[in-house]
């Protein structure tokens, strides 16, 4: 039965319409995996099992008949900032603390319409804010992925002294593993975590910086964040509205591929869901890249990064080179202003988005002598200290007197890093290579990390340029480090065109092959 | 620029959070360190350069003026800590 939490999600699909197994049965693999594995690795919050059971009957029920949708009986996972009606919604915030959403958000109606079975609630940073999924109020989500080195044994070649018998020697390679508790990345570490350690075959994330690509590369998976606009906003709880993108994490680019197809969609409310029909994803795969044109942007070549970051993306253009892509190396000078600029407009979003948190409406109300008193004691019990550090620059930065030095710089620097973007690709280039991570997963509790702010948002800096020009971008696993860690790449592409993403980061995924983290949970 | 415990205080209060004396003090320190970080974006030449409002050159979309939705006020106040005939209850705001 545990063999079917490693089938992908193309395979599942085949076989549950060929009906050599049940959508009961892969969701029973799934619960039970989850039971076993989830007080070592907290990626779920809450699991939905009688929902999951319900739901992967009725599927059972369509596919007897051959009917069903295009995930008909696929077990997924749902990041908590996705309103599920009835389930347990809070943003892995106490301040929500006990909301059950009355409605389902876009997202993950399209989901349930297609025929998925709903697992639970994924582990995230509180309100999508952090990279190592630590804000979390439900505390830190551990990755299924350990350090290790290799030990090498030398054996010497045994003569039997009679017989004329020879035990051969050689060498032989044992990885032997560190106990360190490592962070999936965030803010989708539960996605991700849930993902690369089989306790769902794909889950819904958001990315505002970069929580889709980042978790994904620090644990070995493929995740994608559509173009702005692709997926609907509705019924995702705001950080950034500006930047907030809803996506996919899987365990291959194929199966990445069928679920943005199914989150995908136009949406009436959501004002800035764009109007064009989603395309069919799956069908780019498998596409030559002979003759497109991909850049390499010197400004991602950054102090200090690892060299098996370099030797990494030096792989990448080599593995695209051999599949007959041109590329060419390009600049895109505002790169640097991404990040500080990201750390103006998101927690000046942030701060007006999250006002509605007032211990009215829902969740968490701590009294007080008076309704302002009350709102400031709801506040300061229900947030988080990450999320109050935001909520607090975004309202500095918007308070009066310093709306144009700060805010309105920022947005026009937003201006100049899209026209960076712009520019390359006017002047032919199909798709950007760049690094997903200037690192890999890091230790929990890492006391740099904690010391300065600065230093943890440093791990979106390769992300988040795309977030601030609205364009696509994918983080696919190339490699491991010398620590036998994931490390991925990510791919940038023009607006709405996520099938050259597929399309280019299958081609790396059948060079590099696919990983997965030894088992010890 | 930098913000001092003062400062902070007040932003703290428009922000309606609550801080303790030992709060603002932490988090004086931690604002100035993203000031810091975000200082650098004085460095880029904007002169004119308009202020992104939108990264996809879209029109806002428009719904006819039509009531398509309703009558669950009973969902609407469901998830509040306090109500009553489904009204919001607040402590007293006017005497």
């Amino acid at each position: 039965m545990s063999d079917l939490t490693h089938l992908t999600i193309s395979a599942a699909r085949a076989k549950l319409r060929a009906k050599e197994i049940t959508a009961t049965e892969i969701t029973e693999a799934y619960l039970g995996a989850i039971e076993r594995a989830n007080p070592a690795l907290n990626a779920y919050i809450a699991v939905t099992d009688d929902k999951a059971r319900a739901m992967a009957k009725a599927s059972d029920a369509r596919l007897a008949k051959g009917e069903g949708g295009s995930l008909e009986g696929i077990p997924l996972g749902i990041k908590d900032l996705f309103a599920t009606e009835g389930v347990h919604t809070q943003a892995c915030s106490h301040v929500l603390d006990g909301f059950k959403p009355r409605y389902e958000s876009t997202v993950t109606a399209n989901l349930w319409a297609d025929g998925a079975v709903m697992l639970g609630k994924l582990n995230m940073d509180e309100f999508a804010m952090g990279s190592s999924n630590e804000t979390s109020y439900y505390g830190p989500v551990i990755n299924p992925w350990r350090r290790s080195s290799l030990q090498t044994t030398v054996k010497p070649t045994i003569h039997d002294g009679g017989g004329g018998f020879v035990t051969p020697g050689g060498v032989e390679q044992s990885r032997s593993y560190d106990n360190m508790q490592l962070v999936p990345g965030g803010s989708s570490g539960g996605s991700a975590s849930a993902v690369s350690a089989f306790l769902c075959a794909g889950a819904t994330a958001t990315d505002t910086g970069g929580s889709i690509r980042q978790p994904a590369a620090f644990t070995g998976t493929v995740g994608i964040k559509p173009t702005y606009g692709r997926c609907s906003r509705w019924g995702i709880v705001a950080f950034a509205s500006s930047l907030d993108q809803a996506g996919p994490i899987a365990r291959d680019v194929r199966d990445a591929a069928i679920l943005l197809k199914s989150m995908a969609s136009v949406d009436p409310k959501d004002t800035t869901s764009v109007d064009r029909p989603v395309p069919d994803y799956e069908a780019a795969i498998g596409r030559s890249v002979k003759g497109m044109k991909v850049g390499i942007p010197r400004e991602y070549r950054v102090d200090g990064m690892p060299e098996d970051i370099e030797a990494l993306w030096q792989q990448g253009i080599a593995w695209l080179r051999d599949a007959g892509a041109e590329i060419v190396d390009i600049s895109l000078p505002h790169t640097k202003y991404a990040l500080p600029a990201y750390y103006i407009v998101a927690p000046a979003e942030a701060s007006s988005n999250l006002a509605r948190y007032d211990g009215v409406r829902y969740g968490l109300r701590v009294p007080g002598k008076d309704i302002v008193d009350m709102y400031e004691n709801t506040r300061a019990a229900g947030f988080g200290r990450e999320v109050k550090r935001r909520i607090m620059i975004g309202t500095y930065v918007l308070s009066a007197g310093y709306y144009d030095a700060y805010y309105l710089q920022a947005q026009k620097v937003r201006t100049l890093i899209k026209r960076d973007f712009e520019n390359v690709f006017a002047a032919g280039v199909d798709v950007i290579l760049t690094p997903a991570t200037p690192s890999a997963a890091f230790g929990v509790a890492d006391e740099d990390m904690a010391a300065d702010p600065v230093k943890m948002y440093l791990n979106d800096i390769f992300t988040v340029t795309v977030n601030m020009a609205g364009l696509p971008g994918i983080s696919v696993p190339a490699g491991l480090d010398a620590k036998g860690l994931p490390l991925g790449l990510q791919l940038i592409g023009r607006p709405f065109e996520e099938e050259t993403l597929f399309q280019t980061a299958e081609v790396i995924e059948r060079a590099a092959g696919t990983f997965q983290p030894e088992k010890w949970w | 620029m930098s913000v001092d415990v003062k400062t902070v205080k007040r932003v703290a209060h428009l922000a309606r959070i609550a801080v303790s004396e030992e709060d603002a003090q932490r988090m004086t320190g931690e604002l100035n360190a993203i000031l810091g970080f975000v200082e650098q974006l004085n460095e880029v030449d904007v002169a004119g350069v308009e202020p992104m409002t939108s990264v996809t050159p879209m029109e806002m979309k428009k719904r006819q003026d039509v009531v398509t939705d309703g009558s669950k006020a009973a969902d609407i106040v469901a998830n509040a800590p306090a109500t009553e005939e489904n009204f919001f209850l607040v402590p007293k705001v006017v005497e």
